[in-house]
């Protein structure tokens, strides 16, 4: 029996051809190794993310989230909720919040789940994996699970907004978290504690309406780790890293810059450190290919 | 001008505040703003606001209500969270940007070709389908949200970055044909369709 049991909630940009599936491939591999077992809530639906607000309003918006975590009431009782997207994990806490805040609400969200057989207790705790990792697995046990460590590969700590703000990982700071670059460390790898960039936004889901004013925010991203010589930049979050990665070829050709920046989840990394193979650990899900962790996957 | 709009005017004509405290999502929080201005200093896209947040809730306060809502600022939040976690006084500023264009858009002035409003509003009509966001359709319906010849373009100017993330599995054109989705949908839009009446009929209420 696994050691530790979560409800999952893996999020539409996981899903088998979408483009956070490689997120779930490495974070599948993680938890093997960790002795985690993640029990996917059944027949979860998308939380709307950030901009659910304009066609949702306030009450269908909070109605997915109430839906998702009322399911995961039925069916993986006792069980915390994990989301391994930033945007899920935040909309469903916030939800739930909202919920404990105004009763009135929580009425009327069950009134409109009434319609669909459910029920809302709300009082299930809802993690982000990186609380997981950090809370209740902790840097000694990943450490001891480390095979390979990331030996000579400097990464810079994209931690990135909705992972951090407004909820963030319990005894982080805001402004200057720092456990992704404990993680990085813990890996064997050289972290980038003064990454002046580990919380500018990218723009999230703007990168798709306003992608000029997003992509002068992402070069910025991009140009700061390159500064302080990282090999490549690790996030925990599925916009961020799509973002950050795949419009690096427009911005060279916007501002004459010559990125090729690898951009990979902690998860990625991860399983490579735990000796896992590079499909197991998804590096063939980059789209600018992490070398220097092929290397280390091969030998 | 929507009819529901005409019905708010005609309520609140002596206060801007009460309408928003009372329609907007996390609205009764706009009297506490103490106009330091860290929200506007925070903002990632700051410089690209009509009026920032410190000034939309001055304006609000004002009485300024057309200004207010028929502007472009509060579509260009990009849900970064920099603004809530620094306000002194604790105001959630993000939902409250959140339910100002949310209730613009309810009355029918919100900005027309808002870029953000138009992909929010294809993102929810795309997730209603099914459930679950089909990442291909919604991306496809955002480079042809202004026309065929843009569309054209758009997607000329994209075919790279979807080379790429077909190739590393990140897209499927399978996504075209039906694609994932939740298998309770009638139970699932029932239960939206239930919030969104209870919802209306809230507003509906405070507009007679």
């Amino acid at each position: 029996m696994a050691k530790r049991e979560y409800s999952f909630y893996p999020g539409c940009s996981s899903q088998k051809g979408a483009s956070s599936s490689n997120y779930l491939v490495s974070v599948q591999t993680m938890c093997e190794e960790l002795d985690i077992q993640l029990n996917e809530i059944p027949d979860w639906n998308c939380c709307s993310a950030s901009i659910g607000y304009a066609g949702g309003g306030e009450l269908p918006r909070l109605v997915l989230s109430g839906r998702n975590i009322a399911l995961s009431e039925q069916h993986n009782p006792g069980q915390e909720i994990v989301a391994t997207c930033a945007a899920c994990w935040l909309a469903t806490r916030e939800a739930q919040e909202r919920f404990q805040h105004d009763q009135g609400l929580l009425a009327e969200a069950n009134t409109a789940l009434a319609e669909a057989g459910l029920k809302l207790k709300n009082d299930t705790p809802i993690k982000h994996m990186a609380e997981v990792l950090v809370e209740d697995v902790g840097y000694d046990a990943i450490k001891a699970k480390v095979k390979k460590p990331l030996e000579g590969i400097k990464i810079a700590g994209y931690v990135g907004c909705q992972t951090n703000r407004p909820f963030g990982i319990a005894g982080e700071s805001f402004e200057n978290p720092v456990y992704l670059d404990k993680l990085v460390d813990t890996l064997g790898a050289d972290s980038i504690p003064t990454y002046e960039k580990k919380v500018q936004c990218c723009g999230g889901a703007l990168a798709f309406s306003e992608p000029a004013k997003s992509q002068e925010m992402i070069k910025g991203i991009i140009e700061a780790a390159y500064d302080h010589g990282a090999d490549m930049i690790v996030t925990p979050c599925p916009v961020c890293q799509m973002n950050v990665e795949v419009y690096q070829d427009q911005i060279n050709a916007t501002y004459g810059t010559k990125f090729k920046m690898p951009v990979v989840y902690y998860s990625t990394l991860m399983s490579v450190a735990f000796g896992r193979s590079a499909k197991e650990a998804a590096l063939n899900g980059q789209v600018i290919p992490a070398k220097k962790l092929e290397e280390i996957a091969a030998k | 001008m929507s009819d529901l709009n005409s019905a708010m005017i005609e309520k609140y004509r002596t206060s801007f505040l009460k309408e928003v405290e009372a329609n907007v999502e996390e609205g009764e929080w706009v009297k506490m703003c103490m106009q330091c201005g860290v929200c506007s200093g925070s903002c990632p896209l700051g410089k690209f606001w009509d009026h920032p947040p410190q000034e939309i809730f001055m304006m609000i306060r004002a009485g300024k209500r057309e200004e207010v809502l028929t502007s472009d600022a509060m579509w260009m939040c990009t849900s970064c969270y920099n603004c809530i976690v620094r306000c002194p006084r604790g105001l959630p500023i993000t939902h409250i940007m959140h339910g100002l264009a949310h209730y613009a858009k309810r009355l029918g002035i919100a900005p027309q070709n808002q870029p953000t409003a138009k992909f929010a509003q294809l993102m929810w009509d795309n997730l209603m389908k099914k459930g679950r966001v089909n990442e291909l359709k919604l991306g496809l319906s955002l480079y042809f949200m202004n026309g065929f010849g843009e569309g054209v373009k758009t997607a000329l100017k994209m075919k790279d970055i979807g080379l790429g993330m077909l190739k590393t599995g990140r897209m499927s054109p399978m996504e075209m044909l039906g694609g994932h989705g939740v298998k309770d949908l009638g139970g699932f839009h029932k239960a939206i369709k239930k919030a969104q009446e209870l919802e209306d009929a809230r507003i509906a209420k405070h507009g007679k």
